[in-house]
């Protein structure tokens, strides 16, 4: 099946020429596929931002690709548009980017950049509301009076309200309370389901993608150094440790619990995998 | 984009002329400004230019960053060319009726031109080899003299210290407000005038307020540190004259010397 956005040969160097010049993607054939759930995981600095950046064509490559629905996205000034459209991307601290007098002009701002009627963009507003789990009269206040979880969810709204097929977020939990978290992460998991979109996750946090991603894309240095289900890439806990990243909770107890000799699965990454997983060698049944 | 503004930009390096105390490097500064704008002849003029070349080589600087930091005042350059082409009395040589190019006036373009270019290009030597606080602290130390007739000049150096720490910062989170607007479908460069104004409005708005933010942050976390102005403050860095300062102070003076004194027999 034809992914929904993919890159070719991808790469972006930054400040060429100059003695500042730094290549940070490096041939990079990235692909996403209709209603996938994926997490990108890898250190500071190893070309996460600049990838997503290059997949709503903000960034354009140094050579290389982007096709989304297998046409270039760079082909045309029409094309680079369309894709802004498409491709939603949240971008880390979104609710520093919020400026309109009430949150509904804010929200409304994407759509109205789309050109749509007065109707439609009420209509996406509220939707777009609905989904990030921003009450009615929360629409008519200022950004600015908003605590600063509602806020966050208030810009996600924004992006969302342009209803894009493939929706980007870069560290879209980082500095909420885990309430905040746990809310936003819903509310992106049903704009998944709901919409059958494609979501792409940029995270830090190992135990929150392997909970939730399909599949994980783990960059290194500029390019994709794995990719696969949460079971695959656990499985290579030390190439990820290599790599300076860090493991699930839940990965971290197995591999402890198999130095004392317990012969658990390394790869388990949710508590239920690891429960089960202890129970068949104690050979007892669960009881709860 | 618009973090390759280069008026003003520092290149650190470990050259004498990097190592020169601030205070040294702004003096002479104006000595060389004083020195270029006494010169008169063609005589004076070749003296002033081997001191410039001299510091440049010195100071290892790439005659291409020279060339960058001279291209925003291209402008005035060519303006004041024109003007003084055009509109100096004297022997015409070239006339087209009401047009008219005089003997004077070529030569004094050409002075004018080299006089701009050699003030420029001083005074970005000074920039690109003096860090902006090293320059802070020197202007500080300068003026502190007129402290006496109350000009408040520790606040003001520490007013452009922060000014100068912020722009790198304020760049950066203006190409990420921009980044994220244009995400929602903004466009900044496209409509009329009005229209391009209107939409300056989703990127000026967020900047203020992170602006006004930081701002507020600092003073906070300045004053959590005890920071109570200029009265009894000490410094971390002492500005210290050395071997190397007294060398370029008698430098600068012969060269000054020399041109005041060809400038009294007009070469």
């Amino acid at each position: 099946m034809e992914p929904v956005i993919r890159t070719e040969n991808l790469s972006h160097v930054y400040s060429a020429g100059t003695p500042f010049q730094l290549t940070a993607l490096n041939e990079v054939n990235f692909e996403a596929h209709e209603g996938e759930f994926l997490a990108i995981i890898g250190h500071t600095g190893s070309g996460k931002s600049t990838l997503i950046q290059h997949l709503n064509a903000l960034i354009k490559p140094t050579s290389g690709a982007v096709y989304l629905d297998g046409q270039d996205i760079n082909a045309t000034k029409e094309s680079v548009r369309a894709a802004r459209f498409q491709v939603g991307l949240v971008f880390q601290y979104p609710e520093y980017q919020l400026f309109e007098e009430t949150v509904y002009k804010d929200i409304a701002f994407g759509p109205g950049n789309m050109k749509l009627s007065t109707a439609e963009i009420d209509e996406r507003v509220r939707e777009a509301a609905d989904f990030s789990g921003l009450s009615e009269e929360l629409l008519e206040k200022s950004p600015f009076e908003l605590s600063g979880g509602q806020k966050r969810r208030a810009a996600i709204a924004g992006v969302i309200a342009m209803r894009p097929r493939v929706l980007i977020l870069d560290e879209p939990m980082a500095g909420l309370d885990p309430g905040g978290c746990r809310e936003i992460m819903a509310n992106i998991r049903r704009y998944h389901r709901e919409k059958n979109a494609t979501v792409i996750m940029v995270t830090h946090d190992m135990s929150q993608a392997a909970r939730t991603a399909d599949r994980l894309v783990v960059m290194h240095k500029g390019t994709i150094a794995m990719t696969g289900t949460p079971a695959q890439v656990f499985s290579r806990s030390e190439a990820l440790t290599g790599m300076g990243l860090d493991l699930p909770d839940v990965t971290k107890i197995a591999l402890r619990l198999r130095e004392r000799g317990l012969d658990v699965d390394p790869s388990s990454y949710t508590i239920q995998q690891l429960r089960d997983e202890i129970l068949r060698l104690k050979g007892g049944e669960a009881r709860a | 984009m618009l973090k390759d503004i280069t008026l003003g930009q520092y290149f650190p390096g470990d050259t004498p002329v990097h190592r020169l105390d601030p205070r040294t490097k702004l003096i002479l500064t104006v000595v060389y400004i004083a020195a270029l704008f006494t010169a008169k002849g063609v005589v004076s003029y070749v003296l002033m230019f081997a001191a410039l070349a001299g510091s440049v080589w010195l100071a290892k600087i790439q005659l291409k960053a020279l060339f960058k930091g001279l291209k925003p005042v291209l402008i005035i350059i060519v303006l004041t060319a024109l003007l003084n082409l055009f509109l100096t009395d004297g022997d015409p040589i070239f006339q087209w009726k009401f047009i008219k190019i005089t003997v004077q006036g070529v030569r004094t373009a050409i002075f004018m031109v080299i006089r701009i270019v050699m003030l420029i290009a001083g005074t970005l030597l000074l920039t690109y080899t003096t860090s902006p606080i090293a320059l802070t602290d020197g202007l500080e130390t300068l003026m502190r003299p007129l402290k006496k007739i109350r000009v408040p000049v520790h606040e003001l150096a520490m007013m452009m210290s922060i000014a100068l720490r912020f722009i790198p910062a304020l760049i950066e989170e203006t190409d990420k407000i921009m980044s994220a607007q244009k995400a929602r479908g903004a466009e900044f460069d496209t409509g009329n005038l009005i229209q391009k104004a209107k939409a300056m409005l989703p990127l000026l708005v967020p900047l203020f307020i992170s602006a006004f933010r930081r701002a507020d942050e600092l003073a906070t976390a300045m004053e959590c540190r005890c920071y109570h102005g200029d009265e009894g403050r000490t410094r971390m860095k002492q500005l210290v004259m050395a071997r190397r300062d007294y060398i370029a102070f008698a430098a600068g003076a012969a060269v000054l010397a020399a041109v005041i004194t060809l400038a009294v027999f007009g070469l």
